[in-house]
């Protein structure tokens, strides 16, 4: 293995990084703060691997060109911010039904509208599940740090192709531009997963077969296979139906595919949850501060134990309800009005008392801001 | 029938989807089917491989075009199928992409998607179904339905102005615009080989008969009474530049209106960005 490569990223140009080792060679975007570097990032560096960068009009046909790209056969992404992420949502609900792989990135600032171009959120959270109108069941990862940007959206892209379904990456202000050392990853160290493709003849091919585990094969235009794409609830050959037993057939695919994989697809980090009697629960930027208080706490001798959420959609329902089940106490912290906390009030039994620390001033949470609320519920 | 019009029709088989549950969704009379007679038959004439084509559409009637014929299809959202079909052709440059559309799905709701795609002079080919009049909703008002024109959001006469989408396209920088109407089909048929073999954006505008909303409306009569009327008040661009602004005002010139074969296409130039920036 050669020499690890160093570099000072902000999690912007990380999040570039992990995609181009992912296999990204299609972006469209449209300028907004503060997801703009990696527009950036991905104008200046995907010609050099024979990718391809365009700036569109607008988010809503970021998002279509992106999913063009990807019927096409090219690993595609798009990069925005809530507002952006607002108009993405007709198009992100196109990728659902027509089950095309892509990952969006929203690096959160604070809303609702315009709102706080420059100032952190995770306000965005619950947009990423129920954003898009319909029934779908949502992918998100959240980063919480430079380093793990490059993982996560590496993550994100595996999923995206082996689900065939869109995936939003959940960064925040905070981790899109701060810069960090990081270490690339080396050609091998990760695994990249591809779609899988068909291998019947094109005259057998059934374009959204229900397999085994519900993730039809998937070719690209031009190789062959002549099929319909199409925004309607269609049945396997790809047409628009009617008839009750096809669309609640699609309906159980789009959730079932996911559902039936959810512990694969969950990712939690958790610290010193064994003796706990106290928990936060955090994601994205939160939960590093969560990390410092957790471990100045046990300095001081409290039980208190941390788990981090990498994956925030699917829920992590029964570990979270399992982990939390000798906790006398949880603390969900997030820079919202509360929006994880009521999926963690779904899970967490009566016996355990549920707090929450909330921010919505456009500035991060602190450890000592998390260490003081610990000292309330105690 | 005798053996020329069995081998047309053949060939309007060939590319039909064998696998697709028929009939279509449009009225009978619609000049949706003409048009896709047309494309049909002009794809077949070019001989290309129906493998290489892709057709993308948003949402109307005439959207449900592609879903019909034999080629890769993309039926999106509406007003979005050609940032859809940007993603396509800049994906695959060797991919010959058509968007097919309708008066309300590229001008009111994807206006901003049509104007940036003739910018950018991508080689795409469009082809416009001009019926005046939203048809799958049931005959609301467009961005091309006539002053004074009634229709079921303008029970009392259209207020608003209209777009002429051959000049918007031309302004907005498409290298190919042409008009046709269902009733000159050699012409259209020609006209569609034109803007396929095109380096750039085309535009071919055809204008149509929705006789069920827009004809019953306007009391334009049926489908072929509109056909009719489309024959008396067509002029070709030859004819029409030895006419007056008022002898063309109502009039529909037909036939090639802009070509520029200079115009850089888009793909094109950012295929030499990747190349320079791979060797340098």
């Amino acid at each position: 293995m050669a020499e690890p490569v160093k570099r000072l990223l902000q999690g912007n140009g990380a999040c570039v990084e992990g995609a181009i080792y992912a296999g990204l060679k299609f972006y469209a975007g449209y300028p907004i703060t503060p997801s703009t570097e990696i527009a950036e990032a991905c104008a200046r560096q995907l010609p050099r691997i024979g990718g391809r960068f365009i700036q569109m009009e607008d988010e809503i046909a970021s998002m279509a060109a992106i999913v063009g790209a990807s019927v096409s056969g090219l690993k595609s992404m798009t990069a925005t911010s809530g507002p952006g992420y607002s108009l993405m949502l007709e198009n992100i609900g196109y990728a659902y039904m027509t089950e095309t792989p892509c990952v969006i990135v929203n690096v959160q600032r604070g809303g609702p509208s315009t709102g706080l171009p420059t100032k952190i959120s995770q306000s965005d959270t619950m947009q990423a599940r129920w954003g898009s109108h319909g029934d779908f069941t949502s992918v998100a990862v959240a980063p919480s740090t430079v380093g793990d940007t490059i993982t996560e959206t590496i993550r994100a892209f595996n999923l995206a192709e082996r689900f065939r379904t869109p995936v939003t990456i959940l960064l925040d202000e905070v981790i899109g531009h701060s810069r960090e050392i990081v270490t690339l990853p080396q050609p091998g160290q990760y695994e990249i997963v591809n779609r899988v493709k068909p291998t019947v003849k094109p005259e057998k091919f059934v374009p959204f077969e229900l397999t085994a585990n519900g993730v039809s094969p998937m070719p690209a235009y031009g190789e062959g296979y002549r099929y319909n794409v199409t925004g309607l609830t269609h049945d396997v050959m790809g047409f628009a139906t009617n008839r009750a037993d096809e669309i609640q057939a699609k309906l159980d695919k789009l959730r079932n595919k996911i559902a039936n994989y959810e512990d694969e697809i969950q990712k939690l980090r958790v610290e010193m949850m064994d003796d706990a009697d106290v928990a936060f629960i955090t994601y994205g930027s939160v939960s590093r501060a969560a990390l410092q208080a957790t471990s100045l706490a046990r300095q001081a001798g409290k039980k208190v134990g941390s788990i981090q959420l990498y994956t925030v959609w699917p829920f992590a329902y029964d570990r979270i309800k399992e982990l939390c089940s000798r906790c006398k106490k949880v603390i969900v912290a997030e820079l919202n009005m509360g929006q994880v906390v009521h999926e963690v009030e779904k899970v967490v039994c009566s016996d355990t008392e549920i707090h929450t620390l909330q921010r919505y001033d456009g500035e991060i949470l602190t450890p000592e801001q998390l260490l003081e609320k610990l000292e309330e519920v105690l | 029938m005798t053996t020329a019009e069995k081998q047309k029709s053949d060939v309007f088989l060939k590319y039909l989807r064998p696998r697709k549950k028929f009939p279509s969704v449009w009225c009978p009379g619609c000049g949706n089917g003409i048009v896709m007679g047309a494309f049909i038959r002009a794809v077949d004439k070019l001989g290309y491989s129906k493998d290489n084509v892709a057709m993308v559409s948003g949402i109307g009637c005439t959207s449900r075009m592609p879903v019909y014929m034999d080629f890769n299809s993309l039926h999106t959202t509406h007003g979005r199928a050609l940032a859809f079909a940007t993603g396509v052709k800049f994906a695959q440059p060797n991919m010959k992409v058509v968007v097919i559309t309708g008066d309300g799905d590229a001008l009111a709701i994807g206006g901003n998607h049509f104007i940036h795609a003739c910018r950018r002079n991508i080689d795409i080919t469009t082809i416009l179904i001009n019926n005046y009049i939203y048809g799958m909703t049931g005959g609301q008002g467009s961005p091309t339905t006539p002053g004074g024109a009634l229709s079921t959001t303008t029970p009392y006469g259209n207020v608003e102005k209209h777009f002429d989408p051959c000049h918007l396209a031309i302004g907005a920088g498409a290298s190919f615009v042409g008009r046709s109407t269902v009733y000159h089909y050699p012409q259209m048929e020609k006209l569609i080989m034109q803007a396929l073999e095109h380096k750039g954006f085309s535009l071919i505008e055809i204008i149509s008969n929705c006789h069920t909303y827009f004809g019953r409306l306007n009391r334009k009569g049926d489908a072929t009474a509109m056909l009719e009327f489309f024959k008396e008040n067509s002029v070709t661009t030859a004819k029409a530049k030895n006419m007056t602004p008022e002898q063309l005002e109502d009039k529909y010139v037909i036939g090639t209106l802009h070509e520029d074969n200079v115009k850089t296409e888009f793909c094109d130039e950012y295929q030499k960005t990747v190349d320079a920036q791979r060797n340098g």
